[in-house]
């Protein structure tokens, strides 16, 4: 999930008799499963809280960028180098089918990317740890793609038009990103001894950052509640993390990786897995900037924009030139 | 801040003899870098054949207020559709 603790309103869901007359009748189209479209009327919160949640999304996809881009250079093989180079050209893709999103209810791209570079708009807190060895981009396909996906195959089903159609894309491409990794993953843990070592190092630290990325439990979360009946959350983070462990366990288990987790064991009477809470102290503090990786990604991406500053004021420049010569030869 | 590039709507014809169809919108400085990027963001894996792309600011849209007016007199229209119209099974196909 790549949207973490995103707020709403803060005040509960409305009663059908506090709402007016035309929130009354945009819940009803939200219940009906009417997608709700750009120039529809909408409430205030809905706007502002899909802004915060698409442009949080947007954001995750974009700097997630970083920590695989650092292996494109030492990729194993030329086969292994274009297929991660793909991926990676991927994400950017899904960051701008989400911005393009996001931009439809009334706020600017440009605007949304000062808002991560100062800070003000967060991201999702897995990227915010660094990718060691070769291992980890294995790790992170299956086990960080794997965990966005629990959350964008419900969000294909969101009320909101745009976004719906985004994850619809998005969705698509995500499987392919996933099983790339699985397939890294494998090779690894069938490898040398040696392999297999860092194999097991990777899961070994990306397991529970996987289990973050859902976010802490919010059953009791006004936010999520609001959300989810709105429609732009579908399932709560635990339901999502459940399903997520639930599908993980037999696939570590086919590669021969050991979970850490001592407490995990299949619970025969619930017919899923109990496994342990990451420590929700960690997250907190990833969030608020001191994960091991928040300065150098926030730095790379202040730099990219920075540099980058000359060559989209000369495209601009360019073409008003040219279009300004069109105008004077007819 | 700069000037933000422009948004474009991008229109992109699948490969079997469809008509363009809307995939999404993205920024460019022009017309030329437009479908580049649409190249790049709409076609990786062989979607399209063909790509339109035009500004986002010269499309007009009906509001959509004016849903009652522009579509429900056509709701009454019935005999608009073949099947309104009973054709004994002796005539044949037609």
């Amino acid at each position: 999930m790549y949207a973490q603790m995103v707020k709403s309103t803060g005040k509960g869901v409305k009663s059908r008799e506090e709402m007016t007359e035309e929130e009354r009748h945009f819940q009803d189209r939200v219940d009906a499963d009417e997608k709700i479209e750009p120039k529809d009327w909408m409430p205030e919160g809905y706007r502002k809280t899909l802004i915060r949640q698409i442009a949080q999304h947007a954001h995750s996809e974009v700097v997630g960028q970083l920590p695989e881009g650092n292996w494109i250079t030492r990729a194993p093989t030329l086969e292994r180098k274009a297929i991660l180079l793909a991926k990676v050209q991927d994400e950017a893709g899904h960051g701008l089918y989400l911005y393009c999103a996001a931009e439809t209810l009334g706020i600017s791209r440009d605007e949304l990317t000062e808002k991560l570079l100062d800070g003000s708009m967060k991201y999702s807190s897995i990227f915010n740890y660094p990718t060691l060895n070769w291992a980890d981009i294995g790790a992170v396909g299956w086990l960080v793609d794997g965990a966005a996906i629990m959350n964008q195959v419900p969000l294909q089903r969101t009320s909101y038009g745009p976004y719906s159609r985004a994850m619809i894309r998005i969705c698509k491409e995500e499987s392919f990103h996933q099983r790339q990794g699985y397939d890294i993953m494998m090779k690894m843990a069938k490898g040398t001894p040696e392999q297999k070592r860092m194999a097991q190092d990777a899961m070994n630290r990306f397991w529970y950052p996987a289990l973050m990325m859902f976010g802490p439990s919010d059953k009791d979360s006004v936010h999520s509640a609001q959300s989810m009946a709105w429609k732009i959350k579908i399932n709560t983070n635990d339901e999502l993390r459940q399903k997520f462990v639930d599908q993980t366990v037999p696939q570590a288990e086919y590669l021969g990786l050991t979970i850490p987790d001592p407490d995990l064991k299949w619970n025969e009477e619930t017919g899923h897995y109990d496994f342990s809470e990451p420590d929700w102290s960690e997250f907190y503090e990833v969030l608020k900037g001191n994960g091991p990786c928040n300065t150098e990604r926030l730095e790379a991406r202040r730099k990219a924009w920075d540099d980058g500053a000359w060559v989209r004021d000369g495209l601009m420049a360019h073409a008003e030139k040219r279009a300004a010569r069109r105008t004077a030869a007819e | 801040m700069s000037k933000e590039w422009p948004l474009w709507e991008v229109f992109i014809r699948g490969q079997h003899g469809m008509s363009h169809r809307h995939v999404g919108s993205l920024h460019a400085p022009d017309a030329e870098m437009a479908i580049k990027n649409a190249r790049d963001v709409y076609t990786r894996r062989n979607e399209g054949v063909s790509i339109w792309v035009v500004e986002a600011k010269h499309i007009a849209a009906s509001s959509p207020s004016e849903k009652g007016p522009l579509y429900e007199p056509s709701e009454s229209k019935v005999y608009r559709h073949p099947t309104f119209f009973d054709i004994p099974d002796d005539v044949g196909a037609m």
